[in-house]
């Protein structure tokens, strides 16, 4: 074959755009302009609209409901409430963690903001004005808001359905208001090493019920078409397959007459993987009024009803020698689920990943246990930006470390260098039986302190502190868990957490890799192509990446958790693999060698030894559909499901430094240095992105949001008003820094990050104000800080005028 | 509910139609002019997702009623692009900074960003977080954003240099 190209191989290899490189985002040309479709974009013929009558009670009784007025509004098609679902078998939908959700609240409401109907009409307005004629006759009953209250003994019982049930999902209960019991690790060596040790810390600690919260609320549109009994689903969904699957569950259609499509979505975090009301109640709409009917959410509903995350009330321990080594931690949970089990975890780990509590620290014993309890608030609990309650284990140890360092009297960087596993000790099995893939704990964190010049900050703390100034400086090493999951521990209603990738090469070389996963603002279009030049020495340029349409993409779990890179990241490489072993055949024929003749450079085989043959990609696509040695079928197409063997562990070192006014208690972030360890970086441009959209969040949960709630049941702050989103003014300025261990277990050593700034970042976060009072003797205060909270504690230790 | 006309000129085109009066300006735009690069994200004036320029200033669409923006001259980000057609400085600076991820807050902002440049054609960092602090958003940081901003600032600012 002959090289036209003049190129060098680092030519050729830099107009691949592959992994490494800054590549620019594919999909920001259509956002720029306007041009995004996002689902309230989408607009069907005759599409109808559909929204909730939502109950004003936490915990009521319903007498009952007239929709007669509201059906007699102009505009008004279509009242729903449970009554006409159940006969459907739709009023009640089974949720993600064994327990059932109601659909439209069943003689019950169990929480503020619960569905009680859908009225569906012509446009929006004609739609709200049915929801304000609908009449609902409620008989309020005693409301629990918190946990401890709901397992009191004569605490009133709130699912009046799972009554006397033992198990409703995810094991055995011990009150009506109790779901589960959750205990891993060794129990009596952990007893045995808190008896034994020199000091011992506890400390109750609080992450409180916060929403991820993306700009773009929840939607969907159904559409089901009654002449050939198909069904498209339109819809925010994280993970538009699983969707298909439950759908078709739930509504009992074959899941070959069920397309669903997850167009554009803006932002997830963890909020649209669940399935809720509005999806099945425009789903029956459809097929009821055989128009297509939208459903998108408010504000208000979403930050109320669509899947919050956290709520871990934890009471963390832990046990040291008297130099500070830690010999074994204990935590408790209690862990509010509100009104339905309906947290998004894989299936079988009741609190998630949560048991990667140990962090990055040899631990020689833990023993941990959670109880999952009831209460009227909103189902869901979620991955906020971080891979199944990671962010919560993550916030308990990395706490408690600096709680054990002000008690021994150790410098919190020291504490962590000293119990850090140590780089020799990779693969390193956490005695909580996670295998830990690879690390460098103490470079990460020895770069960061020299990079802020550590020593520096802590002699200018002490200068601050003789003034009866406040300034803190807080440290997180974490170590993140993601990449769910290899099917033998992790599956969501019985499928294993796999994840792939279909790619199909043209005959002019150019290609198209459809995957299981859907980006919310990754940059996937982008960041896949790059991995799939590198593989296949195709350019980036030249392969268009698909997500989110059940009909052409191939099976996928889906994007949160991190673990679009690690698992479906991984599924692209090996079906580029599979690829280039057919590529290698066709190769071998064209140039009239051995396949073991030929050797891979860059974007082409070349006959070893003889540089001036080669056969390119692009060649060898063309021949792929014409010049076949014999007995090999037609085209260059492969498919790969990818079972990872083993999670990934990304980790990272954060360095946050706070000034507290201790008269107003503001708390100003003056530096944030984040290091990330991702293993293989496949844009650091994109990483980059993401490090300073998950610190952001990060700051937006240390900071200020909460969801709180009155006696009554009453959500406080579930608007704009009050639940606290940063603008630009109040965001920091983010520093960023990285180290490249690559994962041994994945094909290209990539690790996964888009989570790992919001699970160090809120403790880098905390801890640094708990620091700016360590030497007042404070040792916890409870998230998020905000400036009346901040300032309460100089109150109390008699600065705070 | 019966009806009223408006008429205003959008991304330079006239439109007139018939409306109810309390049609949003927002879903105006989005569901009758099919411009959908307005976003809505609160409808409370608070994410400034559906920023619209309309008679020389930022306004947050979901806050105005169609009728009220009766004769009015209306930008959208759709209308962003220069004159032949090729990207608007603010659109190429966006892309250049990764000033966006999910995209959902970028038209808004790039509306917002333009105002401000016609307002103040080099501000400092702190002023364009200042100004855009209406808007909201929830993947990037911002600080890209920012970069984004001032890529558009300098690059108008060389173009006008140039000119003169
Ligand atoms: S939708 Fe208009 S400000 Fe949020
Ligand atoms: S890019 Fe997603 S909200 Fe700004």
């Amino acid at each position: 074959m002959t090289d036209a190209t003049e190129m060098t191989q680092e030519e050729r290899e830099a107009t691949l755009g592959g992994i490494g490189c800054a590549r620019k985002r594919k999909e920001d040309i259509r956002f720029i302009q306007g041009k995004g479709n996002y689902v309230d974009d989408v607009k069907l013929p005759g599409q109808v609209f559909g929204d909730f009558v939502r109950s004003p009670y936490a915990h009521a009784r319903i007498k009952s409901i007239d929709t007669e007025a509201a059906k007699a509004v102009p505009g008004v098609l279509a009242v729903l409430t449970a009554a006409d679902l159940k006969p459907l078998n739709l009023h009640w939908m089974p949720t993600l963690a064994g327990d059932t959700q109601a659909v439209l609240a069943d003689e019950k409401v169990h929480f503020q903001n619960q569905e009680v109907a859908f009225v569906i009409g012509e446009d929006r307005y004609a739609v709200s004005d049915g929801i304000q004629a609908v009449e609902v006759d409620y008989e309020d009953l005693p409301v629990l808001v918190d946990p401890k209250q709901a397992l009191a003994e004569d605490a009133p019982v709130l699912r009046e359905d799972v009554e006397g049930k033992d198990n409703v999902g995810q094991g055995l209960r011990t009150h009506p208001n109790h779901i589960f019991t959750w205990d891993v690790g060794d129990k009596d060596a952990t007893e045995k090493a808190f008896s034994s040790a020199a000091v011992t810390v506890k400390e109750e600690i609080f992450y409180q019920r916060v929403h991820p919260c993306p700009l773009e609320p929840c939607g969907c549109v159904a559409s089901m078409d009654p002449i050939k009994g198909e069904l498209t689903l339109y819809g925010t969904f994280q993970a538009p397959h699983v969707v298909r699957t439950v759908v078709s569950l739930i509504a009992g259609l074959p899941e070959h007459k069920i397309r669903v499509i997850a167009p554009d979505i803006g932002g997830g975090f963890g909020n649209k993987v669940g399935a809720y009301p509005g999806y099945v109640c425009a789903t029956v709409g459809t097929i009821v009024l055989g128009r297509p009917v939208k459903w998108v959410e408010g504000r208000i509903d979403n930050l109320s009803t669509t899947a919050f995350a956290r709520d871990y009330h934890m009471t963390g321990e832990l046990a040291a020698d008297s130099h500070g080594r830690i010999t074994a931690i204990r935590v408790h949970v209690l862990a509010d689920h509100g009104a339905f089990n309906a947290h998004a975890q894989p299936t079988k780990w009741p609190a998630g990943l949560f048991s990667i509590v140990t962090g990055s620290y040899d631990i020689p014993a833990a023993h941990i246990e959670v109880d999952g309890v009831y209460t009227n608030k909103a189902p869901g609990g979620v991955a906020y930006r971080c891979s199944f309650r990671v962010t919560e284990a993550s916030y308990l140890i990395e706490r408690m470390v600096d709680v054990l360092a002000q008690k021994v009297g150790l410098d919190k960087a020291e504490i962590r260098l000293k119990n850090f596993v140590t780089p020799e000790q990779f693969p390193y099995t956490s005695c909580l039986d996670w295998e830990y893939d690879s690390g460098d704990y103490h470079t990460a964190l020895n770069k960061v302190l020299e990079a802020v010049d550590y020593r520096g900050l802590r002699r200018e703390q002490e200068e601050k502190r003789r003034n009866g100034e406040l300034m803190g400086i807080g440290i997180a090493t974490f170590t993140e868990i993601v990449g769910a999951g290899p099917s033998r521990n992790c599956d969501i209603l019985g499928i294993g957490m796999f994840d792939s990738c279909e790619i199909r090469i043209h005959p002019t070389g150019s290609a198209i890799a459809r995957l299981g996963t859907k980006s919310q603002g990754q940059g996937h279009e982008t960041t896949y192509a790059q991995i799939l030049a590198t593989e296949l020495g195709i350019p980036s340029d030249d392969i268009t990446v698909e997500e989110g349409d059940t009909d052409t993409a191939p099976y996928g779990l889906g994007t949160y958790g991190s673990r679009s890179t690690p698992v479906a990241g991984a599924a692209a490489a090996q079906a580029a693999r599979k690829i280039k072993a057919k590529a290698r055949k066709i190769a071998a024929h064209m140039l009239e060698v051995g396949e073991k003749d030929l050797e891979w450079e860059v974007d082409r085989f070349k006959v070893k030894g003889l540089p001036e043959k080669a056969a390119t990609m692009k060649e060898i696509a063309f021949a792929a559909y014409q010049n076949l040695p014999e007995g090999l079928e037609p085209g260059l197409e492969a498919v790969n499901y990818y079972d990872p063997p083993n999670f990934t562990y990304p980790f990272g070192a954060y360095l946050c430094v706070v000034d507290v006014d201790r008269l107003t208690g503001e708390v100003k972030v003056r530096r944030f240095y984040a290091l990330d360890d991702c293993g293989t970086r496949i844009n650091p441009m994109v990483i980059e992105g993401q490090v300073h959209g998950g610190l952001t969040e990060a700051f937006a949960i240390a900071m200020g949001q909460e969801l709180t709630f009155d006696e009554t049941g009453n959500i406080q702050g579930a608007s704009f008003m009050d639940y606290f989103l940063p603008t630009a003014v109040e965001t920091p300025v983010w520093e960023t820094d990285f180290t490249v261990t690559p994962s041994p277990h994945h094909p290209i050593g990539a690790k996964g990050v888009g989570e790992s700034p919001n699970v160090g970042g809120v403790s880098a976060f905390s801890n640094a104000v708990v620091d700016a009072f360590a030497h007042l003797g404070v040792s916890h205060m409870p998230m998020p800080h905000t400036p009346w909270r901040v300032w309460k504690q100089c109150a109390a230790l008699g600065i705070g005028e | 509910m019966s009806k009223i006309p408006v008429k205003m000129t959008v991304n330079g085109r006239a439109v007139d139609d018939l409306v109810e009066p309390r049609l949003l300006l927002v879903h105006f735009l989005r569901e009758k002019l099919n411009l959908t690069g307005p976003h809505v994200g609160c409808e409370t004036s608070h994410c400034g997702a559906c920023t619209i320029d309309l008679d020389g200033m930022s306004v947050k669409s979901c806050t105005v009623f169609a009728v009220q923006a009766e004769g009015a001259e209306i930008t959208t980000v759709e209308g962003m692009a220069n004159a032949d057609g090729s990207l608007s400085a603010l659109q190429e600076g966006f892309m250049q900074e990764h000033g966006l991820q999910c995209g959902y807050c970028t038209p808004g902002m790039i509306m917002r960003a333009h105002r401000l440049l016609q307002e103040n054609a080099n501000p400092s960092d702190e002023e364009i977080r200042w100004e855009l602090s209406g808007n909201l958003c929830r993947c990037t940081g911002y600080q890209n954003i920012v970069k984004a901003v001032r890529y558009a600032a300098d690059k108008l600012n060389a173009q006008r240099e140039a000119a003169e």
